[in-house]
């Protein structure tokens, strides 16, 4: 893999744009120039604008240019897993869905809870991945929620979060004492708000359609307990605090009511719980089964709700990569988790076409607030921003085939779907990692 | 695959029912059975429960009579594919293949290399090879049955999986209950106990209700599954007004690992207010008819003197068990190719 040498890149012209900024929130048709991997000129208003001679120049023919997206959870199998995925394969799939920024979780074999394995990952990332890669660091050493890990040196060596991944960390004093020592280095705690115990044997929502199904159900107060304890935690030692992916009604009040209050604390929502619900399960399909669980349409409903109206910062994909050995056995026996990155924006895009939200509205919540949130210059358009860049056609309708994805694994709860809206072509520093016309 | 949701459309059906089993001798072209498995009994349709009901009843004669052999599934191979210990269900089915004429062969999780790790995937797939007619399966997980029926080419039988689904449990029941009532329209069907975990409850809540009986469900609330009011069932959590003028109770079995503290605080306990003795029973209806799919623990979920007394028909469950799974292997080997 040649690694990005943006130096020696020739300058880009984008012509004829429709420019989608969500970090100012203006959406007008423009042009735009890239140099040495970085917006150096944005034309708004103006169709063309020349640039330098030997720059190579592309016809956006009306088409939405905008940042690339900034996706805060991923699961990616390196190291360990890499049967499942790599650094390489999570990269292809991320440009190819519009993804030019990656936050890797910390669930690897081993744990991302060293200085050495951040350092490693990184390496990795830049000789063989193709989008950004950043690491969140474990909160706990070995995600085992009894002993916080070095926030300090690991976020010298470049971890931009901390968060058990998929667990949660249920002893409330240590997570007291995380979020209190975690304030002096204004770290960010990610956390995934689900008790375990409540969750139990459950491996979907619980109500009707579990108890028809005959599978155990997961209640919402799974989340919503982890969820309050978490708030007055925050209220309590002040440090920023994200709540990794809300699924209910009840979930968003609770943010909301913490927001009026002036707490730091913004939360998430997966791509799943808002363009897919418990029905979807339909007869026992495992690529739905998922954490938090599919929820009912009313929860559905107000998470899109919430998300249209700020309550909910970021979406994620939170992709989870998992292969036939994991995913084909009865519904209770499978592994949560589905692969979202390349289907994210797509996904997301239903709720645009639907009226939900605006494009830039979507855009904000895939790329210039998460970036915001991480403290990354990306998810913008701006000059001196770097050029992690897409064109999309917002209105392509496409039937998704599994058979056609990059990631490794092909675990998508979108197989066989209609979607609406593609990514042509994705640019990370300027250079070119994705072309829908040169993929096969 | 007969996952719809249609299985209670009990209305504007019972002119197919009414038949009952004393006129199944004179009705000349038998309803078909359209489904190339019995995964549930959701997906069936009022119709295709009187069907196997009907030829089930034809059964019954057979195997009272002392030739009780037919040649239906002669040449037919039958596996019987159990993950989960069972005693009389596997049995029954064996007896009912045997009965039928299929050659028959049990393969319990114990003796397979399921335990050495192969996957159910895997299993199916090695079973298919083998090319049976049918298989039937039981396993502990709910769904598991439906993922082995995708896998395979012969005609599969849900045997019970997880708290889902255990359709020949229903369809005997109904039977028992038909023969011994007359009907099921009407009835009032009171289930007992363990709901939470229960697939034969399930089973049998939509079945019923799809043939017109007012079901209810009693039990401790931490033992009644979430929803379970939305099935259109009335709730009780007090076992003598859950009774009151029941036409059958039916009971289900609680296991042993939630007797102690988990879901309820003790036997004595659980047995003082959920154990169906005379006293509780008195609240039914006078003519009212005991059941319980078994095996039973007698003094927990109910009292010997009541499973022995007058009033149950526990032992005719077991009859009614063979008869329906010869009914259910005979409509489905009719659907098989050269069938």
């Amino acid at each position: 893999m040649n690694s990005p040498t943006t130096s020696e890149a020739r300058p880009l012209v984008f012509t004829n744009a429709r420019l989608v900024d969500p970090a100012s929130g203006r959406e007008a048709p423009g042009a735009m120039l890239v140099q040495n991997g970085a917006i150096a000129d944005i034309a708004w208003d103006e169709p063309v604008r020349p640039g330098p001679a030997e720059a190579e120049v592309v016809d956006c023919g009306g088409l939405v240019l905008a940042p690339g997206l900034v996706d805060m959870r991923a699961f990616v199998g390196e190291p360990g897993a890499e049967h499942r995925e790599t650094l390489k394969t999570a990269s292809e799939a991320a440009a190819a869905g519009g993804v030019t920024t990656v936050v890797c979780m910390p669930d690897t074999d081993p744990v991302v809870d060293e200085p050495s394995i951040v350092d490693f990952l990184l390496r990795r990332a830049r000789d063989t991945a193709i989008v950004n890669i950043h690491p969140a660091a474990a909160l706990t050493k070995g995600l085992e929620g009894r002993e916080m890990t070095e926030f300090g040196l690991l976020m010298e060596a470049g971890a931009v979060a901390f968060t058990d991944g998929a667990r949660s960390v249920t002893n409330a004093q240590v997570m007291r004492r995380a979020l209190t020592y975690a304030r002096d280095f204004g770290a960010l705690i990610l956390h995934h708000t689900e008790d375990p115990d409540l969750v139990g044997s459950g491996v979907m929502n619980e109500g009707e359609l579990a108890t028809r199904l005959g599978l155990p159900g997961v209640p919402r107060e799974a989340e919503i307990i982890m969820l309050e304890r978490d708030l007055r935690l925050v209220r309590l030692t002040g440090a920023r605090y994200h709540a990794a992916m809300v699924s209910c009604a009840t979930s968003v009040a609770l943010i909301e009511r913490a927001k009026a209050e002036g707490l730091p604390v913004t939360c998430g929502v997966s791509i799943n719980n808002l363009t897919l619900n418990e029905t979807d399960i339909g007869d026992y399909r495992t690529f739905l089964k998922l954490s938090p669980p599919l929820r009912s349409e009313e929860d559905r409903l107000a998470v899109v709700d919430a998300l249209a109206r700020g309550v909910i910062d970021v979406v994620v994909s939170d992709h989870n990569p998992q292969d036939v050995e994991t995913k084909r056995l009865p519904f209770a026996e499978a592994a949560d988790g589905a692969v979202g990155l390349e289907t994210m924006l797509s996904a997301g895009l239903r709720l645009v076409h639907a009226g939900h939200i605006s494009l830039a509205g979507l855009f904000a919540a895939m790329a210039s607030r998460p970036a915001a949130l991480l403290g990354l210059p990306a998810g913008r358009l701006a000059v001196g921003a770097p050029a992690d860049l897409i064109l999309l056609d917002p209105d392509e309708p496409y039937v998704l085939d599994k058979a056609n994805l990059h990631s490794r694994s092909k675990n998508t709860p979108f197989d066989e779907a209609r979607l609406e809206g593609r990514v042509l072509k994705t640019f990370v520093a300027g250079r070119k990692v994705h072309d829908i016309s040169l993929a096969s | 695959m007969c996952m719809g949701r249609g299985g209670r459309v009990a209305e504007g059906r019972d002119s197919a029912y009414s038949g009952g089993f004393k006129m199944t001798a004179t009705i000349a072209p038998r309803p078909s059975f359209p489904h190339r498995h019995l995964l549930g009994i959701e997906g069936l349709s009022p119709l295709d429960i009187t069907a196997l009901l009907d030829m089930a009843d034809e059964a019954v004669e057979v195997s009272r009579q002392v030739e009780k052999k037919r040649t239906t599934l002669r040449g037919r191979t039958q596996i019987n594919l159990f993950f989960e210990p069972s005693t009389r269900t596997q049995s029954s089915f064996e007896i009912a293949g045997k009965r039928l004429g299929a050659d028959v062969m049990n393969m319990s999780v114990a003796s397979s290399s399921v335990k050495k790790g192969e996957t159910l995937i895997d299993t199916a797939a090695t079973l298919n090879a083998m090319r049976p007619d049918i298989i039937v399966v039981r396993h502990h997980a709910a769904g598991a049955v439906h993922l082995l029926a995708r896998k395979v080419d012969c005609a599969v039988i849900n045997a019970g999986d997880g708290a889902h689904e255990h359709p020949t449990q229903a369809l005997l029941d109904a039977l028992t209950i038909r023969r011994n009532k007359g009907r099921i329209e009407g009835l009032i069907v009171a289930i007992c106990g363990d709901v939470l975990h229960s697939r034969v409850a399930r089973s049998n809540i939509i079945l019923l209700q799809a043939l017109g009986a007012r079901v209810r469900c009693v039990g401790p609330s931490t033992l009644l599954p979430a929803g379970i009011e939305r099935f259109g069932v009335e709730v009780y959590t007090d076992m003598r007004r859950g009774l009151a003028d029941a036409d059958i109770v039916m009971m289900l079995r609680l296991q042993r690992e939630r007797m102690n503290g988990s879901f309820v605080p003790s036997v004595k306990e659980y047995f003082r207010y959920f154990g169906l003795d005379r006293e509780k029973l008195s609240y039914a209806k006078p003519d009212a008819l005991v059941m319980h799919p078994g095996p039973m623990n007698r003094g927990v979920e109910i009292d010997s003197e009541v499973a022995d007394g007058a009033q149950s028909l526990i032992r005719e469950q077991v009859e009614m068990g063979v008869a329906v799974r010869m009914a259910t292997l005979e409509a489905l080997a009719r659907n098989l190719p050269n069938g």
